[in-house]
């Protein structure tokens, strides 16, 4: 079989790029190894929601009509959202169609499926930025009577056996899936490395209003610092509900989770915590006041008096004076440990040798060291917002238009931003 | 590019640290250091550490001269007092560490440092080396590092370099977390 471009995985990152391929008329299928929005459907937990509000899950050519703009998807309400799309931008989608492997061939790849062999001349990778929970290597001391679950395998507390749990890491997976395991009545320990707070709520607004208001989640990734490192941070500590609840570090030690350091050592049977806690709350308190400077800022110059409430700060992250250092894995009652210590994408498909000797795809914003192959979808691949939803579609313009120079002979930067009108509307 | 002269002056060259740091990015392998110190006992509780040679950038590397450390224990215990305690010693490298790296970052951010002072204290219940009560560590319970601070900075900034100075502090990192230590006789 032979076409233009083959993109592989029908999630929204590569749904966003099959309409914009689309819009510029060249020819492309969409593989998936399952069905649209497979891993919303099979690696996420029962009671998550998207941490995003409905408004702004804008895909090219499709957004939110509902009356519910400020809410937050279920995920039965997510996979529908992606589904939806899939039918509206007709999609040319072959599900279960899972990628065995990618190779170089004389004018492009050869894409080798579970339902045969596909001729291209350009790829585009959009599986996604959380294949592989990643469990740190000092998992391998543990004893074998402590049970062990990531992210990926968590579905709810009925999982685990009664008892204490100690949930490693404090993204937004790990203080949600804490907090929720804690209301179950099986007391927590959170241990806890670099994170970043951020409230639900600042002066009336969502925090992601701001964000995207602001001009946070527009920061292009040529304008960063240091962008292996802004690759790296980890995910806001967010939970999508109703009530616009907090899962900050002062929400969980309120219902009686308790704080410990980052997990550094395994010896003997017994889990040895930092002694750094109280600089890591610090850093992470300087760091959201720093955002929310920047928001006072923007609305004093943008926003007239009285049309948000007035700014205010929250209060510090509560450390304890002597945090644990330890805790005893055969004595105390732990019985299950949660990995949320973050996620890689898996790439083992791939033959072809773009990896850095960390194992890390080679890019340039999504332009793969591989003339016509593309990346999608991984956090801050061009913008602050390219994990998002809500960040898919200027990323799939830009690189759709790379894509498209590729095809033509021409040569395109690959920081260039795409400024070929498009049609926004429909839905 | 900024083409505004940089008139903040810590004595720090951060450009040769960037550069350094591009430069280790491309090859690993030359960032691997050994540091190395000896010591011989000289009477009682009085011993002397010399740091002279280290590994480092892929070769043998030398300090400009030998420093040398007297260590001993004070009257209270029982000892002549010739210098500084070991657990001292711990103070001072963290003390050295954490404010080498405050003025690194304080240039790297453009912030003119005019004073930088730090006050460290180590609680410590010597039952623990005592062998008086085995529930007792050896080492400190906490250590307190109070810092005082004059620049041109407001005191958000200034937490924000503190913060920085501790997350890229060896010594912090060592006191913070645990190390396997290898000791053999011969």
């Amino acid at each position: 079989m032979r076409t233009t471009t083959v993109v592989i995985g029908a999630g929204h990152a590569g749904l966003a790029m099959s309409r914009c391929l689309g819009d510029r008329s060249i020819d492309h299928v969409v593989l998936e190894r399952g069905e649209v929005a497979n891993t919303w459907k099979t690696e996420r937990w029962d009671s998550l929601r998207l941490l995003t509000p409905n408004w702004q899950s804008r895909l090219p050519g499709y957004e939110y009509l509902g009356d519910d703009p400020d809410g937050f998807r279920t995920m039965p309400e997510t996979i529908a959202f992606i589904e939806r799309y899939a039918e509206v931008i007709s999609a040319p989608v072959r599900t279960n169609s899972a990628v065995t492997s990618v190779r170089r061939s004389d004018d492009g790849y050869v894409v080798a499926t579970s339902q045969g062999d596909w001729q291209c001349r350009t790829v585009v990778l959009a599986t996604g930025a959380c294949n592989v929970a990643k469990v740190p290597t000092l998992a391998a001391e543990l004893p074998p009577s402590i049970a062990t679950l990531t992210p990926l395998q968590y579905r709810n507390p009925d999982q685990i056996e009664p008892g204490r749990v100690l949930v490693v890491g404090a993204s937004a997976s790990g203080t949600q899936i804490a907090e929720e395991i804690h209301r179950s009545g099986r007391p927590v320990t959170l241990s806890l490395g670099e994170h970043v707070r951020v409230p639900r709520v600042y002066r009336g607004r969502d925090i992601k209003w701001w964000m995207d208001a602001v001009g946070v989640l527009d920061e292009f990734y040529t304008d960063v610092d240091n962008i292996d490192r802004v690759r790296n941070v980890p995910s806001l500590q967010l939970a999508g509900s109703d009530e616009r609840r907090n899962v900050d570090l002062n929400a969980l030690t309120d219902i009686g989770v308790r704080l410990v350091g980052r997990l550094a050592g395994i010896a003997d049977c017994k889990a040895q915590f930092s002694g750094s806690l109280l600089n890591l709350c610090q850093m992470a308190d300087l760091k959201m006041n720093r955002l929310l400077d920047r928001i006072d800022e923007w609305v004093a110059q943008n926003m007239g008096d009285g049309e948000v409430d007035p700014p205010h700060r929250f209060e510090p992250t509560r450390v304890e004076a002597s945090p644990p250092l330890g805790m005893d894995l055969t004595s105390s009652e732990i019985k299950t440990i949660i990995w949320a210590t973050g996620f890689r994408p898996d790439h083992s498909w791939l033959d072809v040798p773009v990896f850095d000797r960390k194992g890390r795809l080679r890019h340039d914003g999504g332009v793969v060291e591989s003339p016509g192959m593309y990346l999608m979808g991984i956090p801050f691949l061009r913008r602050r917002k390219s994990s998002l939803i809500d960040g898919a579609g200027d990323d799939a313009r830009d690189l759709s238009a790379h894509l498209a120079a590729h095809l033509d002979g021409r040569t395109v930067v690959p920081s260039a931003r795409d400024e070929m009108p498009t049609l926004r509307s429909v839905a | 590019m900024s083409t505004t002269k940089n008139i903040t002056d810590n004595g720090v060259n951060v450009e040769a640290l960037l550069e350094a740091r591009e430069a280790l990015t491309q090859a690993p392998e030359a960032a691997q250091f050994t540091w190395r110190a000896k010591n011989e006992w000289v009477k009682g509780t009085h011993s002397r550490s010399t740091v002279e040679g280290f590994f480092g950038l892929g070769e043998e590397q030398q300090h400009r001269s030998r420093f040398t450390f007297d260590a001993d224990h004070p009257e209270v215990f029982a000892s002549e007092d010739h210098g500084a305690t070991p657990v001292e010693m711990v103070l001072a490298g963290l003390a050295s560490c954490l404010t080498a790296g405050i003025a690194a970052v304080a240039q790297n951010r453009q912030i003119q440092l005019r004073s930088v002072t730090a006050t460290l204290e180590g609680a410590m219940d010597i039952q623990g080396i005592l062998g008086i009560d085995g529930d007792v560590r050896n080492g400190f319970q906490g250590i307190k590092v109070s810092y005082k601070i004059d620049a041109d900075a407001t005191p958000d900034e200034l937490k924000a370099v503190v913060a920085q100075s501790q997350k890229r502090s060896a010594v912090f990192d060592i006191v913070t977390n645990p190390t396997n230590v290898s000791v053999e006789v011969s």
